[in-house]
């Protein structure tokens, strides 16, 4: 394998772990206020489909992406009345929002564009670009660093780097500020929270809020950066797998960024070869590598690489004391 | 605390939701710019109107019982078997490794064999995730959508290396072998003399289904395993001060549940394709979900709501006919409504309900 290849390798990695990685975080904030929140995918796919939708018709992709984040925070506010608001089952109500992103958007990009449930193809200013970080260009032929710097850092879409600073902002308002010091303590301890004087439902609505907000965000990358225009169902799973993740890296910014690069390089090796050869062990079928992000999880659920503990109050409804 | 009246519970709350549900379906047919009134119209006729539209009506409330048990019988112990997918799907290769390895001379020893092997493989896909909860306390949600997400992968690389046959392109099996064949709608009811038409694809499967219905009642209602899994599910501790093992209850409810999930392949997979197609479950693990709430976790109630989400679908597929911008993922939406209303907003309802009831016995 030389450079060239490896850089090709990691510059889709990047590429395929941005969506992941949004999704992650946008699951990380719920869950450390208590919130569970399988309806990563959905949220996902209603924003990519009207992020593409939107930017088709006005022309903007900033216009699409504004209308992918309302989207997306409409499901979270859904989410958020039910299970915050009436106390309901926080996994059933996941579930609904995935149907209901998967229907509606199909519904509604058939009755818009009918072209089979698709948006038109965007190109130019409804299309998030790639950017050119500064020196690209200047240092693309100095040996080693020039292909890294070049191909692999510069010449993504800005979202990917958003995503990739989101993960330090992230951190910093989790573990560095008062607003993150109570959103965790919601998802381990409401009770004590709500003696504080704290109110629990307002810091739940905000971290399911910002969760809507990030999806919003990813669904808007998938749709309009990483290609261009929505195809039925085309989240295919990757609110899931960003649910993995954020298991995999036991509810830590940090390590999400990890898991998410490492599911994304797995990704981006699935796509490139078809079998793996190794040497000893043979052939690996392309649907193994598929898989594995998968089993990886089960194996640190299983508990036998380090325990993944989640957050105590997760899942729990939160009812006052009369 | 007062208790409702039971028709309350088992009925009038459901059907609360249902009409919450279909009203909000409703809009969204008014706002594509249909009729909903003819939309619903075009539903009942084209699923109930005619021999044909109940043929494959049935069809569709066969797997739905199937997967609606399963996510019932789950419920009742208060685990969220989210993994009916993988697990008919893990029942298939069951049923196609019976259907392909046996030159069957008779359905009649042929429909035996594909309900064990269908059961046992699609228990099988569940006994990971089960015994990670219960040794592990690794959430049986999240398992059980990763073993999803692995069976479709697997099921991809058994189709393309193994089952299918080679010189084909097509990732399927082989046609099953002829002996396997189970006696279609049109078939059945001719023998009692009634003329049903050829094309639907129900058959006897809905039959065993039925019978599944009865057994599921009579376990988890009448016989003492079914009332430590209940116990279990209404307080955990409280079941184990009674000496009923977590780790029993647990596995034990988790296999049934994949069981039943994999009984939906006779009907599939043997009963309709007659070979193992790359997706041969179609959502119908999810839709399991809805039924198994909208049915409040009880055999007739999953039986009936059941026949409502195959009406749903074969009604959606005409929907789709007969008015071309309201296509079948309308049928998607409605379930996603249902399940909001019916699961997640529950208590929307049932405060308000509960409220009434309440003042009205005290005003007595």
């Amino acid at each position: 394998m030389d450079l060239l290849v490896v850089v090709q390798l990691l510059d889709s990695m990047l590429r395929l772990s941005a969506p992941l990685l949004f999704a992650c975080l946008a699951g990380l904030y719920s869950e450390r206020a208590g919130i569970f929140d399988i309806g990563l995918e959905g949220k996902l796919l209603a924003s990519a489909f009207f992020s593409a939708a939107f930017a088709a018709i006005t022309g903007s992709v900033w216009l699409g992406m504004a209308a992918g984040i309302t989207a997306s925070v409409l499901l979270a506010l859904i989410h958020g009345v039910a299970s915050i608001t009436f106390r309901g089952n926080q996994l059933i109500s996941g579930v609904a929002i995935n149907f209901l992103a998967s229907g509606l958007t199909a519904l509604i990009g058939q009755n818009w564009f009918k072209i089979g449930g698709r948006t038109p193809s965007l190109s130019g200013d409804a299309r998030f670009l790639p950017v050119d970080l500064p020196f690209a260009s200047a240092l693309a032929d100095v040996p080693i660093i020039g292909p890294l710097y070049s191909d692999l850092i510069s010449g993504h879409t800005i979202l990917v780097y958003v995503g990739l600073l989101a993960v330090p902002t992230t951190w910093w308002i989790l573990f560095r500020t008062r607003f993150g010091l109570r959103l965790r303590a919601v998802g381990e301890n409401p009770e004590a929270v709500d003696t504080g004087g704290i109110s629990v439902t307002r810091l739940r609505y905000q971290a399911t809020l910002i969760c809507g907000l990030l999806c919003g965000l990813g669904g808007a990358y998938l749709a309009t950066g990483m290609a261009a225009g929505f195809i039925k169902d085309m989240s295919a799973g990757k609110g899931f797998m960003a649910l993995a993740a954020l298991i995999f890296a036991k509810w830590r910014p940090g390590y999400a960024l990890y898991a998410c690069l490492l599911f994304g390089l797995l990704e981006a090796i699935a796509i490139r070869y078809q079998s793996i050869q190794i040497a000893g062990v043979g052939t690996v079928p392309v649907q193994f590598m598929q898989a594995l992000p998968y089993i990886l999880t089960i194996i640190i659920l299983a508990g036998f690489v380090g325990k993944a503990i989640p957050p105590r109050a997760g899942g729990v409804p939160y009812v006052k004391e009369r | 605390m007062n208790k409702l009246p039971k028709w309350v519970d088992v009925a009038l709350i459901p059907f609360i939701n249902l009409v919450l549900a279909l009203l909000v379906s409703g809009l969204v047919v008014l706002w594509i710019g249909e009729n909903p009134l003819h939309a619903m119209q075009i539903i009942v006729q084209g699923s109930l109107g005619s021999a044909y539209g109940l043929g494959y009506t049935l069809y569709y409330t066969t797997n739905f019982v199937f997967t609606g048990l399963a996510v019932a019988v789950a419920f009742q112990a208060r685990m969220f078997n989210i993994g009916g997918e993988g697990q008919a799907l893990l029942g298939g290769v069951g049923v196609a490794i019976i259907c392909l390895g046996v030159n069957w001379p008779h359905w009649l020893l042929a429909l035996p064999a594909a309900i064990v092997a269908g059961a046992l493989f699609g228990a099988g896909w569940s006994l990971i995730p089960a015994y990670l909860q219960a040794k592990r306390g690794s959430h049986i949600v999240i398992t059980t959508i990763m073993f999803n997400f692995i069976a479709y992968s697997l099921m991809v690389y058994l189709l393309v290396n193994h089952f299918k046959p080679a010189g084909e392109m097509a990732p399927e099996s082989a046609a099953f072998v002829a002996g396997s064949h189970l006696p279609s709608g049109h078939e059945a009811l001719g023998w009692l003399g009634i003329n049903f038409p050829k094309s639907p694809p129900v058959n006897v499967s809905f039959i065993v289904a039925l019978i599944a219905c009865v057994l599921v009642w009579l376990l988890i209602w009448r016989t003492r395993l079914g009332y430590a899994i209940r116990a279990f599910g209404l307080s955990e501790t409280a079941a184990s001060y009674a000496g009923i093992s977590s780790f029993r209850i647990i596995m034990v409810s988790m296999l049934i549940s994949g069981a039943l999930a994999g009984l939906m392949a006779v009907n599939s997979v043997m009963g309709e394709a007659e070979r193992l197609l790359i997706d041969s479950v179609q959502g119908a693990g999810f839709v399991g979900i809805a039924v198994a709430l909208m049915g409040r976790s009880h055999p007739l109630g999953v039986l009936l709501a059941a026949l409502l989400f195959g009406l749903l679908y074969q009604g959606g597929a005409e929907l789709e006919f007969e008015l071309p911008s309201v296509t079948r993922e309308m049928i998607v939406v409605i379930q996603g409504l249902v399940i909001l209303f019916t699961g997640a907003l529950e208590n929307m309802v049932r405060l308000p309900v509960e409220n009434y009831f309440i003042r009205r016995k005290a005003g007595n």
